[in-house]
């Protein structure tokens, strides 16, 4: 759970409270607190007049707009056919060790998530990871530890 | 067959002079754009291959006075990254390509629907978007582009259900007809265009439709970009001319030991060794928005074909129920005919499933979930079974 304070009417206010402004309204909100909590979506719909449904309905389509409880830096690793032969099960292995959590699952202190996810563009610099929006390509286990490392630090 | 063989070409990621390639397209009346794109032969390059002149005569026609361009950048294919570097290397082409359509078809703005798998190249194409507005100031030309970004849903990169994207929705497929040329985002005419399209058109205007004639073959003009990824010593991103055969492509590509080839990713074809001579890649033979994937001896075709269901089951946006329940289905299908649960005949009613989606399924997804299933399943049998 998190607190928006005045962050969507700020959003609002930026990308106008038209229907069509409910993407980057949505993205914004993701991009600063990582998922939509209910209370964050019911303040969307009341800013642009439209059901709460409404907002439910079009975060839950986009893997990217998580509707549950997410850590700081989300991790995602791709698991498409040449990831997935260029050992992306060890890089997962690895990352699920390094954090005790399984894939899909978050770090208590709520600094990680690791889920897996559907083709990134870095089929030819496999195996890849997205962290939030940074993508980090080639990857073997040592250099995935490095990674992590860094954001432990951050 | 006439066949030109494997040539690597440098047209897209030539650096230009913008400002002269588009005051020469000022200059120019609608007709006279969409005639050079007509001649030129250029297919749409995200993969389907609609005429791309051709769409823009049905937009350019329409009354409406507000009309849209927009810019498919939804790369989601899997072992497709070519638009990625594309607009990372020369993205004021592709800007460049989109001012010459809205004077083709008559349209003041333009939108860039860029994957949210690609945010992170954000700054640089704003920064770059805004010193290709002030070049079309300078030129005089009235023509506005912004972003939208995507979240993570393949679906999105079939056009209307990006329109809807657009427009704060799910993004689920419209209905067709009527298309985007009569009623796309916003419900406007809109023509709606890939990534390597846009920069093939900057192309044509500044060499000219004749010149680019000379690339390629009679169905597969020009030259495309090429995503090369799995068993590869060179993966990476190659522009080569149209009309060369599998076997040439692995020649180049292949590690000795290629068994087989997906043209155009999980929505595509597998091509086998043993049909790698006769096999054209073109609109003549297997198309491709660009996806080769190479795989060796050393690769389980059913985990690829195991893989690609995988990902249509995850990304099937549920909408209409051939799709949304047939994923699924040959999903559990593959796996039941691996465990030995039933017998293997059933893979034959599978492909029947899979004839059906090709034909009741509401969008591209559903329809060519197909392709890659029937060529897998046919070409390596005994891999999906024992």
């Amino acid at each position: 759970m998190y607190q928006a304070g005045n962050l969507v009417k700020k959003l609002a206010e930026k990308h106008g409270r038209s229907r069509h402004s409910l993407m980057p309204i949505l993205q914004g909100i993701v991009e600063k607190h990582n998922y939509l909590t209910d209370e964050v979506m019911v303040e969307v719909a009341k800013e642009l007049e439209i059901s709460a449904a409404d907002v439910y309905g079009t975060a839950s389509f986009y893997t990217f707009l998580d509707t549950q409880v997410r850590g700081k830096y989300i991790i995602r690793i791709c698991k498409t056919i040449t990831c997935s032969m260029k050992g992306k099960n060890d890089i997962i292995q690895t990352i699920e060790d390094m954090l005790k959590i399984k894939v899909g699952e978050t770090t208590s202190d709520k600094l990680f998530s690791l889920i897996e996810t559907n083709c990134i563009g870095w089929c030819h610099k496999a195996p890849a990871i997205l962290i939030n929006e940074v993508p980090y390509t080639e990857l073997t286990s040592e250099k995935v530890v490095e990674i992590i490392k860094g954001y432990m630090q951050k | 067959m006439k066949n030109k063989g494997l040539t690597k070409v440098d047209l897209i990621f030539e650096k230009v002079d913008l400002k002269e390639v588009l005051t020469k397209a000022i200059k120019m009346s609608s007709d006279e754009i969409i005639q050079q794109v007509l001649l030129s032969g250029l297919k749409g390059r995200g993969g389907a291959g609609f005429p791309t002149g051709l769409k823009w005569k049905y937009a350019s026609v329409e009354k409406e006075p507000d009309k849209y361009i927009v810019c498919n950048a939804d790369e989601g294919e899997p072992g497709t990254f070519k638009d990625r570097e594309i607009l990372d290397r020369v993205s004021y082409k592709v800007y460049g390509g989109m001012a010459i359509a809205s004077k083709a078809i008559g349209a003041k703005y333009g939108i860039v629907y860029l994957r949210g798998e690609y945010r992170f190249l954000l700054p640089q194409l704003m920064k770059e978007l805004e010193s290709f507005h002030k070049t079309i100031d300078e030129l005089g030309y009235n023509f506005r582009i912004r972003y939208c970004l995507g979240s993570g849903a393949y679906i999105c990169g079939e056009e209307s259900a990006l329109f809807e994207s657009i427009q704060g929705e799910r993004g689920e497929p419209r209905n067709k007809p009527p298309y985007p040329t009569s009623s796309g985002v916003f419900f406007k005419p809109t023509s709606i265009n890939n990534v390597e399209t846009l920069v093939t058109v900057m192309m044509i205007i500044q060499h000219g439709a004749e010149t680019y004639n000379q690339l390629g073959t009679k169905d597969s003009r020009g030259s495309k970009v090429f995503s090369v990824s799995g068993d590869t010593p060179t993966p990476g991103i190659f522009e080569l001319e149209l009309g060369m055969s599998v076997q040439q492509f692995v020649n180049e590509f292949g590690d000795g030991d290629t068994k087989a080839v997906q043209i155009g990713g999980a929505s595509g074809f597998c091509v086998p060794r043993k049909k790698f001579n006769e096999t054209v890649i073109g609109f003549e033979g297997v198309p491709t928005g660009g996806s080769m994937k190479l795989f060796n001896s050393s690769r389980s075709m059913y985990n690829v074909l195991h893989n690609y269901l995988d990902f249509f089951a995850e990304e099937s946006c549920g909408q209409c129920t051939p799709c949304r329940i047939g994923t699924q289905q040959l999903l559990k299908g593959v796996q039941k005919v691996k465990k030995g649960e039933v017998k293997s005949t059933y893979l034959n009613e599978m492909v029947k499933l899979a004839d059906t989606m090709k034909i009741a399924s509401k969008c591209g997804l559903g329809q060519s979930v197909g392709n890659a299933f029937r060529t897998i399943v046919e070409n390596f049998k005994e891999e999906i079974i024992y």
